[in-house]
Formats: structure tokens, C-alpha cells, sequence
């Protein structure tokens, strides 16, 4: 079931949530809410499922209006942060919950149920700890638990606020590519809600990343990620190095350097604030001959994947972050102190405007 | 080897953690002496005194002050108004807690206020209260005449200020467990389509049901020994008005002490009981596991 959410908006007192928010998540799509805390993303999720009410908008479930629907009527299930199993029941009558709550006419019979929760739990891998209580659970499984008890419903649109956020990082890893298999397997409309950028990026379909309220920017986690809308996202998807620079004439200036960009042609002598990724930037022990921003290694993390320099501008006061691989790290011969020239590969430049160009 | 030196380092820090945390022997005994001192002094001598008065006379003047027929009445009426007050105010505490605890609302706070208010008040004026509106002179006086109905010197008078005294019992009990628990098993509930009823006796009684009891039992003591606010609507008709404090105190009056601690006696037995049923309900409600509830609408 596709979901359209149309000007929304939604106050707490001065408290501004919700700031005339639009959305659409097409059918059997995987949407992440992504932003950081107070940014409106669980108001949201919130709103959709109709916990919360919007002050002003609509809300419609495949084209219908469902703004004043009833929760009850709205076919969703919901995965709280928390999980908020019922502590009192077994797995198996949390799971079973939804199914015996149904007026006597829509009720399975007892066997049904037995059938559809023992199904569920298997999906979810955990038929062993029906007969648990959920104070008995660790976190990863209560997570589970939670999931298989909202699907027990049958739900057109699957909701989770910070579905993995109370979970350690290694069982948050494993939940998350099991989330993602799960999708594809059922297909159900689903939208989460995260402010962890690297979840985000693996588990959704669509990013729509938030802030203040407001939408910053829609798209497929590639997009997002290469072509950030915003000073903002650049920010929030991933660590980046911020220059300040000048474009003039299609060309942007950072200290002595200047790149040529395909837009701002036009512009003159504006001032303008550039992005560069820590792996866009390229390190050389020589000039080369080329344009380049000479600094010195100040710090230098070995462990991981790659490597990473903290970089000391001759000519900045900010720190400048770079990214390499180990290889490369090897071939330059490296030591804290030593002086390097930097090349950005790929630099993205917001004018004081607002407006965008990649290069 | 090592785990030895491990195992004794690991000792050491122990002891020296007690040691360093501690207060000296006799701080810790002066202390705990004082506190003992303070309690026999006025609680286990007063209590002993109680049941060694009550059966000073022997145990047949003992039960015959408990089965005379105003002492039967008195004990009757207390139990009457201890089992009316008592749903009443279940009802009305859950009600309360349940608004105040899971739903914001204009006015919470002088709800919360109002609920605490029987316990700011002295009883006597609470019971005042009811004579100048329901006694001869008061405002409904004339009205429940014409009707011959009476309030105040009868049983619904005495209903009245018991049910006053003990409403903040349960709703005060109720209200920072409910906070505490938050809302989203009940969100849980509504999403997955139970109605409002399902939700309270399968989400949220069960959750709350030890914190209940709890109140349920505060309730009960203070029905059956509440003598103030009893006192001033009952008008101390022996054998018809009086409770079980009221009867207390005009045989002490009469000088028949054996009676009167007699009837004395039951009261500081249900304190004890009720004592017991506490510590056995802070005991199970941390300790039990908690029983399975089938949802069967």
C-alpha cells in the first residue's frame, strides 16, 4: 500500500515538528526517516500510524484520505523503540495478541492462531521461546519478537521507530541485513525511522533525510550520498572536510588552489563554502606540478579498512581529514610530522545562497 | 599462580572497599540501639499493652466484649462501610491514575491536587463538611426530610466521610507506577486493533495489578480505623452508628477497659495483618515471575 503525505504539519506548544512535510512512499518500498533527535522523524512515523494527529495536511493510504482514520483501522503495524511487549504474556500471547482482539465474527479459530504465531515466530527464527517472557529475552530477540507480533496483524504498511537504536553494534549489524532480507522476501511497505546515517544507507530503498522539521533532501542512499542537497546532508551522511573558497566565474578558489565547476558560471566573486569527502582527497610526498594545498600529518589511524590522516593545512587553521587506502598508505611511506600536498578529487560547493553544484 | 594473586588482590580490594565505605563499630551499634529504643518505645510496648489489657480479665471476658450485640453492630457497620468504600474507590483511584498517568489534559494538576486533598485535611472537618450539607440545618437538610431520608447519624453518613478519607490511597499508589510504565504497551495494544476495554484488562490491569493490591489493602486499614471524620457524622448511637473506634472509645469512657481493649485488640490485629499482606506483596511483586494471562477478550 503506497503512502502520500501531503503538507503536514504539527506543533507541540512553540515546538515546531512537523513543517509543512510531503512524501510519498510508493508500494512494497524500504524508506528510511533519517535525521538527528528533535528533527520530526518519530512525529512522523507517528502521524502515518495514527498515534499522533497532524495540525494541518492529510494523510492518504493508497490514495484513499486516512487523515481521521481510526489506528485500529489503519492496517499498520508498529515496532516501538523500545519493543513494549507486553511483560506480563509469553512470547507466543504477544505474538497472538492482535489475532485474539478481533471481534468473535474476524476471529481465527484457536488452531489458526496456534498455526499463524508458530509461523511467525519461525520467520523470525525464535519458535524455541514461546513459552519465554520477555523480562527473559536479550534485546535482539525482543526486537524480533516485536516485529513478528506486528505482522501478525497482517499490516499493509510496516512502521519502526529506531528499530536496531538499543541494540549493540554487532547484533545491530546482523538485525539490520536480516531486516533487509526480510523485505525483500514480503514486500511490505515499510518505513523506519533512524538517525544513524550508516543503517540508513545499507537497509533502505529511499533516504529521506530530515532536519528541523523539514525534508532536506529525497533519494536512493547513492544519491543522497554522492549528491548531497545541502551543507546539511553533506554534514550528516558521513564525515567531510568544510572549505571555505570563492567562486568566481565557474571557478572555485580554495586557499591557493582553483577548481573548475560546471555550474556558477555566471557568479561573481561570491562567497561559498566547499565539500570534499575524506577518500576524495588524494595524497602525494611531491607537488607533482599540480594544484595542490600543502600540510603537514599530524595523526595518523592505522586500524581498519583504510587509513585515515589528520592533515594540518599550511595555510588553514581546520583540520583537514583524509582517507586512504593501505596500499597507497604504504607506497607514500608516511610518519606524523611529514609534509604532503593534497589534491580534492571531487569537491561539491554551496554558494552563501543556498543553491548547489557539483563539479 | 597467577590466578591465586589474582583471587587474594581481589580479596584485599573487598575488604578494603568495606573498610573504606563503613562507619566505626560503635557508630553503627549506637545507632541501630537508638532506633530499636525508639521503636519498643512506641510501637511494640503500646501494641504489647494492648492484647495483655485485652485478655487481662481472662479469655471469656475477652470474647464475650466481642459478642455482645453492640460490639457485633459496631464491627457489622465498620465492615459495611469498609466493603462499600472500597470498590468505590477502586474504580475512582484506577479512573484517576489512568487519566493522570497515560493522557495530558487541561487541569491534570488540580486533579492531582484534589485527590490529595483528604490528606491535607483534618478528618474532623472532612466530616464537618457533610453535616452542613446533608445535617438538619445544612443545605439539603429540609430536602432529605420531606423524603425521610436520613445521611448524617446513619449509615450513608458514615459511607460518605470513609470513602473521603480514603480516595487518595489507591490513585496516589497507582499514579507514579502507571508514569513510571509509560504508554507504549497501550500504544502496542491500539495498533494491533484492541478496543479500549481490551486494552485496560489485558495491558494494563496486569501491569499494574501488584501496585493495586497494594493500595487496595492502604484503603481497607484505613476504612475500618478511621475514627475522626466517622465520629463527627455517626453520633454515637450504640448497637446503629457506632464503628469499631467509636466503640473503642465509649467503652473506655464507661471505664470497661477489658472491652475496650478487647475491640482494641481486633483493630491492632488488623494492622498486623495488613502489615503481613505488604511485606508479602513488596516481596512477590519483585520477586515472582509473572503469570500468564490468557487473552480471551
Amino acid at each position: 500500500m503506497s503512502i502520500e503525505i501531503r503538507n503536514i504539519k504539527k506543533e507541540f506548544g512553540n515546538f515546531t515538528a512537523l513543517d509543512n512535510v510531503n512524501l510519498d512512499v510508493p508500494n512494497g518500498e524500504l524508506v528510511a526517516l533519517l535525521g538527528p533527535s528533535g528533527c520530526g522523524k518519530t512525529t512522523l512515523l507517528r502521524i502515518i500510524a495514527g498515534l499522533e494527529s497532524p495540525d494541518h495536511g492529510s494523510i492518504h493510504f493508497h490514495g484513499e484520505e486516512a487523515t481521521d482514520r481510526d489506528v485500529r483501522e489503519r492496517q499498520v503495524g508498529f515496532v516501538f523503540q523500545h519493543y513494549a511487549l507486553f511483560r506480563h504474556m509469553t512470547v507466543f500471547e504477544n505474538v497472538a495478541f492482535g489475532l485474539r482482539v478481533r471481534p468473535k465474527k474476524t476471529r481465527p479459530t484457536e488452531a489458526e492462531i496456534h498455526r499463524r504465531v508458530h509461523q511467525l515466530l519461525e520467520l523470525v527464527q525464535l519458535d524455541w521461546l514461546a513459552d519465554r517472557y520477555p523480562p527473559q529475552l536479550s534485546g535482539g530477540q525482543r526486537q524480533r519478537i516485536a516485529l513478528a507480533r506486528a505482522l501478525a496483524v497482517e499490516p499493509k504498511v510496516l512502521l519502526l521507530d529506531e528499530p536496531f537504536g538499543a541494540l549493540d553494534a554487532k547484533v545491530r549489524k546482523d538485525l539490520r541485513r536480516w531486516l533487509r532480507r526480510l523485505h525483500d522476501e514480503l514486500h511490505i511497505t515499510s518505513v523506519f525511522v533512524t538517525h544513524d546515517q550508516e543503517e540508513a544507507l545499507e537497509v533502505a530503498d529511499r533516504i529521506v533525510v530530515m532536519n528541523h522539521g523539514r525534508i532536506e533532501q529525497i533519494g536512493s542512499p547513492q544519491e543522497v550520498y554522492d549528491n548531497p542537497a545541502s551543507p546539511f546532508v553533506y554534514k550528516f551522511l558521513g564525515n567531510v572536510n568544510q572549505f571555505n573558497s570563492r567562486v568566481n566565474e565557474g571557478q572555485a578558489h580554495i586557499g591557493d588552489i582553483s577548481l573548475s565547476l560546471n555550474q556558477h558560471h555566471s557568479i561573481q566573486n561570491s562567497n561559498a563554502l566547499a565539500y570534499v569527502r575524506p577518500h576524495d582527497i588524494e595524497v602525494f610526498t611531491e607537488p607533482n606540478g599540480e594544484q595542490t594545498l600543502q600540510a603537514i600529518v599530524s595523526y595518523i589511524h592505522a586500524a581498519g579498512p583504510s587509513v585515515r590522516l589528520e592533515l594540518q593545512p599550511v595555510n588553514e587553521s581546520d583540520t583537514i581529514e583524509a582517507e586512504i587506502s593501505r596500499e597507497r598508505f604504504r607506497e607514500l611511506a608516511l610518519n606524523q610530522g611529514a609534509h604532503v600536498y593534497l589534491k580534492p578529487r571531487r569537491v561539491q560547493v554551496f554558494l552563501e545562497t543556498g543553491t548547489t553544484t557539483p563539479s | 599462580m597467577s590466578t591465586t594473586v589474582s583471587q587474594l588482590a581481589h580479596y584485599n580490594a573487598k575488604v578494603a572497599r568495606s573498610r573504606a565505605t563503613s562507619e566505626p563499630a560503635w557508630v553503627r551499634w549506637s545507632l541501630i540501639i537508638i532506633a530499636l529504643l525508639f521503636l519498643s518505645l512506641f510501637l511494640f510496648i503500646p501494641l504489647a499493652a494492648v492484647f495483655t489489657e485485652a485478655l487481662r480479665k481472662g479469655f471469656e471476658t475477652y470474647i464475650a466484649a466481642l459478642v455482645e450485640p453492640d460490639a457485633l453492630s459496631a464491627i457489622k457497620l465498620t465492615l459495611i462501610a469498609a466493603a462499600i468504600s472500597l470498590p468505590l474507590n477502586l474504580v475512582f483511584g484506577v479512573a484517576a491514575a489512568w487519566a493522570i498517568a497515560k493522557f495530558e489534559f487541561k487541569g491534570k494538576s488540580i486533579l492531582i491536587t484534589l485527590i490529595d486533598l483528604p490528606f491535607a485535611v483534618s478528618p474532623v472537618i472532612a466530616g464537618l463538611i457533610y453535616v452542613l450539607i446533608f445535617g438538619l440545618q445544612g443545605w439539603f437538610g429540609e430536602w432529605l426530610i420531606d423524603h425521610d431520608l436520613k445521611v448524617i447519624f446513619a449509615i450513608p453518613g458514615i459511607v460518605l466521610a470513609t470513602i473521603f478519607v480514603t480516595f487518595p490511597f489507591i490513585a496516589r499508589e497507582l499514579i507514579p507506577l502507571m508514569q513510571a510504565q509509560g504508554k507504549e504497551e497501550e500504544e502496542a495494544g491500539l495498533v494491533l486493533g484492541a478496543s479500549g476495554w481490551q486494552i485496560l484488562w489485558h495491558i494494563t490491569l496486569p501491569n499494574i495489578k501488584w501496585g493495586l493490591l497494594y493500595g487496595v489493602i492502604l484503603t481497607n486499614a484505613r476504612a475500618m480505623g478511621e475514627f475522626g471524620a466517622v465520629s463527627v457524622v455517626s453520633g454515637h448511637i450504640r448497637g446503629m452508628t457506632n464503628t469499631m473506634p467509636l466503640h473503642v472509645e465509649i467503652l473506655y469512657n464507661e471505664y470497661n477497659y477489658a472491652a475496650a481493649f478487647a475491640v482494641a485488640s481486633l483493630l491492632a490485629f488488623l494492622a498486623l495483618v495488613t502489615l503481613a499482606l505488604k511485606s508479602y506483596i513488596e516481596w512477590q511483586s519483585a520477586h515472582s515471575v509473572i503469570a500468564a494471562k490468557p487473552v480471551d477478550e
